[in-house]
């Protein structure tokens, strides 16, 4: 599909609306992207016509949404260009993917005085499973530190690795900030000292091109929500024989080959990791967001976004008192700020008089906005549907705030 | 001084001024919170807080000659800017008049839409502060 952004906009039924009289200009898209028609109707039609619980069904139903479900599997394989199938499991959500490798990994292959390396911009859902986790076992959390711009500071880094070092979880783009890490390189220094290489995807794989086996990463995790899919669902990816050697996460139907009351035998991965019914219909229609994507190519779509935050740059650098955020030189489409001698939480509630919708507050990452000395940041993200128009009208809107008190 | 009844029918029609235009209405709440007398820099403490508000609130009350005296600041212009009005409204008063005040001007303005739920929450926490602290006095002054 050739880009054309009225094209883009008019799949998207939900940017077609007013508030507080106002059209809607949508900026959360690092919280949650919109979905497209597509997408929509995949989870109607499931409902529709093929609604049935998959797998051992041998009705022609069961069989139906079996393989729709089992698709969709396929194309998230094709979308991270994973080895097979069989290493994409389906979560709840990044979350709980960063959750079961800490319960699952971390059981068998954690153990005390052992180093689990973070950075400093990492989501909560980075750090908390990973604390709970070395509580456990006695083993320690070590922190990356970052520099002024929000840049991982390489020979801190590189101080930190050592053969202690087991895992390196590491988010590969900032939900707060933007920053792109370099996390080729990083894979490549952790495996050097023999860690394992968690990437939290969540907010880079709607935009990057993603490969898992070029990049080496032994897991990779993310939400299908924030790529144009449904909420409720997220993706492990697992290199087959760390998902072989893990124990199960969760217990019950599913994940088991052979239950007697003396011992279970587990189901082959992926089964093994997905007990009880799956979210069936988010899973099937997820596979039209993908389609969504591919459609235009992640080329295209970075093209435009990255065309969009420059241009968010330029209309915002002159504004007295607007203070960015997260200025490295490698960004996905974070526009991340505050306004001196304002609260972020006035400042959201000021746009969305405008009909501007923006995220404001910590954004799940407290310790890096500690780090910078604040309690918080406006956050403007844009994806695929937004328009340098809607730019201008944000950056318009910022002007009007900022004059308040600076004047 | 106006009674409740009163002031509450005056700043509902300074808000019927503003008409639907939102950011202007807004805009409008932070200029009011501008208007707060200083609040006294040691008494930003934590069991000075409200509990429930998402930014943010601290409240303080004493008693003179019966009436109930409210000091309040926030670390947001917006929050200010309601408290300002809470203020506007219950300050000076007797801890009856306070704690039988129906504060119906919230509703008439159509302040939850404004302000959202989350913000709504916590005009109601503070509200129910301000009425605490009035039954507290009250309870002092019957003594």
């Amino acid at each position: 599909m050739r880009f054309d952004i009225n094209e883009i906009r008019g799949l998207f039924p939900v940017l077609h609306q007013e508030v507080h009289g106002r059209p809607l200009i949508y900026f959360d898209n690092a919280a949650t992207t919109q979905k497209p028609i597509g997408v929509i109707e995949a989870l109607t039609n499931y409902y529709e016509l093929d609604n049935s619980n998959i797998h051992r069904g041998a009705h022609t139903l069961a069989d139906r949404a079996t393989r729709y479900y089992e698709a969709t599997r396929d194309a998230v394989r094709d979308f991270i260009k994973a080895k097979e199938s069989a290493e994409i499991i389906f979560t709840k959500g990044t979350t709980e993917s960063i959750n079961l490798v800490a319960k699952t990994f971390g059981k068998k292959f954690i153990g005390k005085d052992d180093e689990i390396l973070i950075s400093t911009m990492e989501h909560h859902s980075n750090i908390v499973p990973w604390q709970m986790l070395c509580e456990e076992k006695g083993a320690n959390l070590k922190v990356i530190p970052i520099s002024d711009e929000g840049e991982i500071i390489w020979e801190e880094f590189e101080n930190l690795l050592s053969p202690r070092t087991k895992l390196v979880s590491i988010v590969h783009a900032s939900n707060a900030l933007g920053t792109i890490n370099p996390v080729e390189k990083m894979i490549e220094a952790a495996h050097a000292v023999g860690a394992k290489v968690l990437l939290d995807g969540a907010q880079s794989t709607s935009h990057l091109e993603i490969d898992v086996q070029g990049l080496d990463c032994d897991f990779l995790v993310f939400s299908a929500h924030k790529l144009y899919g449904p909420t409720g669902l997220g993706v492990l990816y697992g290199k087959r024989e760390l998902l072989e050697a893990m124990p199960p996460f969760l217990g019950g139907g599913e994940m088991i080959k052979e239950v007697t009351f003396e011992k279970t035998t587990y189901n082959e991965i992926p089964f093994k990791f997905e007990a009880g019914t799956p979210n069936i219909a988010d899973v099937i229609a997820f596979k039209e967001a993908l389609a969504f994507i591919n459609s235009l190519g992640k080329s295209q779509i970075k093209k435009h976004e990255d065309e969009l935050l420059a241009y968010a740059n330029e209309l915002t650098k002159d504004i007295k008192g607007f203070i960015p955020v997260g200025t490295a030189s490698n960004k996905v489409s974070v526009l991340s700020f505050t306004i001196n001698g304002m609260h972020p939480f006035d400042v959201g509630q000021m746009l969305d008089a405008r009909g501007i919708a923006v995220r404001t507050g910590h954004h799940c990452t407290q310790p890096l906005m500690q780090r910078f000395g604040i309690e918080g940041t406006v956050r403007a993200s844009f994806a695929v549907y937004n328009t340098k128009t809607e730019i201008e009208n944000l950056a318009e809107g910022i002007a009007k705030i900022a004059r308040i008190k600076n004047k | 001084m106006s009674s409740i009844t009163g002031i509450q029918d005056e700043i509902v029609s300074e808000f019927d001024i503003l008409g639907d235009d939102r950011e202007s209405t807004i805009f409008y709440i932070m200029e009011l919170g501008g208007n707060l007398p200083d609040f006294p820099a040691a008494e930003q403490k934590d069991e000075n807080l409200i509990k429930g508000c998402q930014s943010k609130v601290w409240l303080i009350a004493n008693e003179e000659n019966g009436k109930v005296r409210y000091l309040a600041d926030s670390n947001t212009d917006i929050t200010k800017g309601l408290i300002s009005l809470l203020i506007r409204v219950l300050d000076n008063r007797t801890p009856e008049e306070i704690l039988s005040a129906d504060l119906n001007f919230i509703e008439r303005i159509g302040m939850g839409n404004l302000i959202g739920s989350q913000r709504s929450n916590g005009l109601a926490a503070m509200i129910k502060q301000m009425k605490l602290y009035a039954l507290a006095f009250q309870t002092k002054l019957n003594a």
